[in-house]
């Protein structure tokens, strides 16, 4: 399952992303290409998509997220949390 | 040193000193002792002395590079003995190149344009920890460093490197001493442990430690509360882009992993290779002696150079050959294999070799973008090695860039080796050092290759800057009767009058009018308010759009011209922000808003004052009423000043008596606040001064006589003068209360200075509580200003009190003989009103910028102090009238 994430609507994204993790199929993928920053409000719904998602055995891929938010998930250390694809 | 010092001295037990025999604690006392007599000598040298010294040590180092590099290999069986020697030679030859002609005594550096000198002041007495890896280089460069800048070291080697370093710390001593240097300036401690540097760490009379060890000195050292230098351990990224010149890449990573068997902490240790040129960059490799390993060799690599149980590498393969490791291990290679490669998928524990190895064993990464490569740098670069070095390969200056933007190392060393990059001077420009310090990521407090400066205190010595001045006013004045008679000489196809609807009435319109161009098209804009709001303000660039103005003339008093200074802002600027513009600032020259120099349009401003008076046509500054806020807002910028000032006594004729008093004492408000300002210079001073004595003399003859056209004439040219003063110098104290009152009550400008004028000049002639906080204040001069006022006013007084006092009864005089309400009271303000109020008005005053210049400092409760002053003021006025008093 491929969902699209808008840089604007970030949060509210992940939170609809938290929703079809049951229905994901085993892996989730998070188009994250048009994401040129993340702000604490994603993160923290990132936080909570990857607890969930870890809880119900679901891979979350982020794709394409650029390396500025790669390095800002490294340092409050989500990267280890998913997967990510260019 | 007092008893309870010697008491506190005493009871100060260094936490490993209970491990420590009674004899090993006076030997390391001992040391500490000496060197800090040798420090506090040291102190005397001067640079001619020490740069001698440090020559000579260098010459020894140099001359002893050989032995000192044989014996550290002996001592610590790591490392390659022929590249020790290259690195013994950095450290004395590279190191002096960079400190021969640095200043490191007294004065170092002098900015004579900001006034600033920087004083060099040794550390003191520094407790070095040195490491096994690089022993005798990292003596080498940390003597020469510390003799450059006068400390006294005492030596903590590696245990397994202590005999090379003592060694090299010998030669380095006994070559310093020999040429000057006071004795007892470096020693090395002798077999060395862990409870000994405990307690030099923590020794009272150690100012400073530096630390080249591994992770627990360096955690040692930032935990001993003292000063600290440290270093991190490195897992340097190496990133080979496509665009690379693979054949140098290939080289420069061989010379830098293999040097010295690979100790150095810089050296690469995982390659990560973009998928294109992946292939053909390992068999560059291969063909240059490395070993590429299969899967089965990875697995045997990663359970054997790596602890599992730690994830770090085994310390019995630091420093050795490829082919030592190999035969170690059971792994067949040729007899003159350079490097083991061995290929990850990852990073992390469960991809043991993406490691940190300090052996010639190197990790490589096949990457399919760019981005990948660059998220497995950052991961190589988080897995313990935050803050020391990466390197990039690659001939792409956007993703040279970028490689640099996100890998947190304190050294991206771009085309060349990893290790001996990093060490500086010999690759690339950075500063020469055996110290890497890695910044927070690391745990240090700098990020810097420790060098001289971090071994010194820099004492910066700031003399006091005189800011330069100014005096602004506009460039073209025309003034006596008939002057507005010089608008024709300004071409105009289109020009809007901005006036009230009095002055339309009583003609002086169609005067302006008929002395315009006959050629230009005339609109009049009136603005009906006295104290217009924005909105008039909207109308008005209305008004200049639609006709398409190209000069506008602003005839009236202050708040015409200044409404009308502000529509030519947003005429000539529309996207203005007129609520930014009007930010609070403290110093002009630092202010944070810009105005607008883009303009769309533009327009020449007029001003015809009919007021003696605000003075605003030739004034800086445009006042604008937020009436739903109570409060006033001011723009202040040179910007704003009229392009043409025209002082025409004939448009003040007709001001009715109430007018002439209220405009007349603005005017010597304005003249006297500028007259003590601490922003007064002899230029606005002459003119604050002559408007000051105009305004006296002319005022009550204007105000008795309005047909009087000499004082009528004097005045408004004092209101001008005034202006021109103010401009420059500003008000203060009293414009910021009347301008709080005015607002709040409703009471016209002029009214409210004349309640506060002579209260203020007593407040101001007094003794500070406060002094102004202004470097432009050059002691205290208000009171001699004042007395100054007086003697031009020819008033008596032997003494600068009675001359102030006698200033103070005059103003009164004059006040009264303008028939001036002498008290807030009188103006039919309840005291439970004026109560209320209070808060308000102090805190609108104290935001007020108009005080900033007051010679005194206003505190909030003088403030309050003020306005009941003048609350109750004077309850009868005083009949002599100034005429009595007339000397002029």
């Amino acid at each position: 399952m491929l969902i699209n994430i808008d840089e604007k609507i970030a949060s509210s994204s992940l939170r609809e992303a938290r929703r079809k993790l049951d229905s994901a199929g085993g892996e989730l993928t998070l188009d994250f290409s048009s994401v040129c920053r993340v702000d604490a409000v994603t993160l923290f719904e990132l936080g909570n998509l990857a607890r969930i998602a870890g809880e119900k055995s679901v891979k979350v891929v982020l794709r394409g997220a650029n390396v500025d938010v790669y390095k800002v998930l490294k340092l409050t250390k989500l990267t280890q949390k998913f997967s990510f694809a260019n | 040193m007092s008893a309870i010092e010697t008491l506190h001295e005493e009871t100060l037990v260094p936490p490993a000193a209970e491990s420590l025999a009674a004899e090993r604690i006076a030997y390391l006392d001992s040391l500490v002792s000496q060197a800090k007599t040798a420090a506090a000598v040291f102190t005397q040298f001067t640079q001619e002395d020490v740069d001698r010294i440090v020559r000579a040590m260098v010459l020894a180092g140099l001359e002893n590079a050989q032995d000192l590099a044989r014996l550290a290999v002996e001592e610590t069986r790591i490392g390659v003995m022929e590249d020790k020697v290259i690195k013994n030679m950095v450290a004395s030859e590279f190191v002096y190149n960079f400190v021969k002609d640095k200043r490191t005594v007294g004065v170092i550096r002098e900015f004579p344009e900001r006034n600033l000198t920087e004083i060099a002041e040794p550390v003191g007495v520094l407790f070095s920890v040195t490491p096994i890896t690089n022993p005798t280089s990292t003596v080498l460069f940390k003597c020469i460093v510390a003799v450059k800048t006068r400390n006294a070291v005492i030596f903590g080697p590696h245990p397994r490197a202590w005999r090379c370093c003592a060694e090299a710390v010998r030669i380095m001593y006994e070559t310093a001493v020999k040429h000057g240097a006071p004795e007892g300036v470096f020693s090395c401690l002798e077999s060395p442990t862990i409870p000994d540097n405990a307690y030099l760490m923590h020794h009272k009379d150690v100012a400073m430690i530096d630390a080249t060890g591994g992770p627990g000195a360096v955690k040692a050292a930032y935990s001993s509360g003292k000063p600290a230098l440290g270093v991190g351990a490195g897992n340097t990224p190496v990133y080979i882009e496509k665009t690379a010149d693979l054949n140098t890449a290939v080289v420069d990573i061989i010379v830098s992993k293999t040097f010295d068997n690979g100790t150095i902490c810089a050296s690469e240790q995982t390659l990560v290779i973009d998928d294109e040129i992946f292939d053909s960059v390992l068999k560059k490799f291969a063909d240059l002696g490395a070993h590429i390993c299969g899967e089965k060799e990875t697995r045997l690599l990663e359970r054997t150079v790596i602890d599992p149980q730690t994830g770090f590498m085994q310390p019995l393969a630091v420093g050795q050959k490829a082919t030592d490791i190999a035969r170690f291990i059971g792994l067949e290679v040729e007899p003159n294999t350079k490097l083991l490669i061995a290929q990850i998928n990852g990073v992390g524990r469960e991809h043991p070799l993406s490691a940190e190895k300090l052996f010639p064993v190197l990790a490589v990464y096949r990457a399919r973008s760019v981005s990948e490569a660059l998220r497995v740098c950052i991961d190589v670069n988080h897995a313990g090695g935050l803050g020391h070095t990466a390197v990039i390969f690659s001939r792409n200056q956007d993703i040279i860039r970028k490689f640099g933007e996100v890998i947190n190392a304190g050294r991206i060393i771009v085309n060349s080796p990893g290790s001996i990059g990093a060490l500086g001077a010999v690759y690339n420009d950075l500063v020469p050092t055996f110290s890497f310090g890695c910044g927070t990521g690391g745990g240090n407090s700098t990020t810097d290759n420790v060098n001289i400066y971090h071994y010194l205190n820099i004492k910066r010595m700031a003399r006091r800057t005189q800011n330069h001045m100014w005096f602004r006013v506009p460039n073209q004045i025309y003034f006596n009767m008939n002057a507005v008679e010089n608008i024709r000489q300004f071409p105009s196809r289109s020009t809007i009058i901005v006036t009230n609807p009095a002055l339309e009435q009583i003609g002086h319109v169609d005067i302006v009018r008929r002395n315009l161009p006959p050629e230009t098209k005339v609109h009049v804009q009136v603005i009906p308010d006295a104290e217009p709001e924005m909105q008039v303000i909207l109308e008005g660039v209305k008004a200049l759009s639609f006709y398409k103005a190209d000069q506008i003339v602003a005839l009236g008093g202050g708040s015409v011209i200044d409404a009308a200074k502000i529509m030519k802002l947003k005429y000539e600027s529309p996207d203005a922000d007129l609520e930014e513009l009007a930010a609070p600032f403290l110093d002009l020259r630092k202010r944070v808003v810009e105005y607008p120099t883009e303009k769309t349009n533009r327009a020449r401003l007029i001003a015809v004052a009919t007021t003696s008076g605000t003075g605003s046509e030739v004034t800086p500054f445009a006042v604008l009423t937020d009436k739903a806020n109570g409060c006033k807002v001011t723009l202040a910028d040179y910007s704003l000043s009229p392009d043409v000032a025209i002082v025409d006594p004939q448009f003040v004729m007709s001001m009715p008596k109430g007018l002439t008093a209220d405009t007349g004492i603005d005017c010597l408000t304005h003249a006297l606040e500028a007259g003590v300002s601490n922003y007064a210079s002899p230029y606005t001073d002459s003119n604050a001064m002559q408007a000051i004595r105009l305004a006296f003399k002319y005022l009550p003859i204007a105000y008795e006589n309005p047909r009087d056209e000499e004082a009528r004439s004097m005045m408004h040219n004092a209101a001008c003068i005034a202006a021109m003063a103010f401009s420059n110098a500003s008000v203060g104290l009293n414009h910021a209360l009347a301008h709080s009152f005015g607002a709040r009550f409703g009471v016209a400008h002029g009214r409210a200075n004349a309640l506060f004028l002579p209260h203020v000049i007593a407040y101001n002639a007094a003794v500070p509580t406060k002094f102004m906080p202004s470097p432009y204040t050059q002691g205290y001069v208000a009171h001699k200003k004042y007395a100054t006022v007086a003697d031009l006013l020819g008033l008596s007084g032997h003494s600068i009190d009675e001359k102030v006092k006698n200033l103070i009864a005059v103003t009164e005089h004059l006040l009264d003989d303008l028939g001036f309400p002498r008290s807030i009271a009188e103006l039919g303000i309840s005291k439970e009103e004026f109560e209320r109020a209070m808060p308000e008005l102090v805190k609108n005053t104290f935001d007020d910028p108009a005080w900033r210049s007051n010679p005194r400092m206003p505190l909030m409760s003088e403030i309050a102090e003020l306005f009941w002053k003048a609350y109750y003021g004077r309850t009868r006025p005083v009949t002599t009238t100034i005429l009595e008093h007339q000397a002029l």
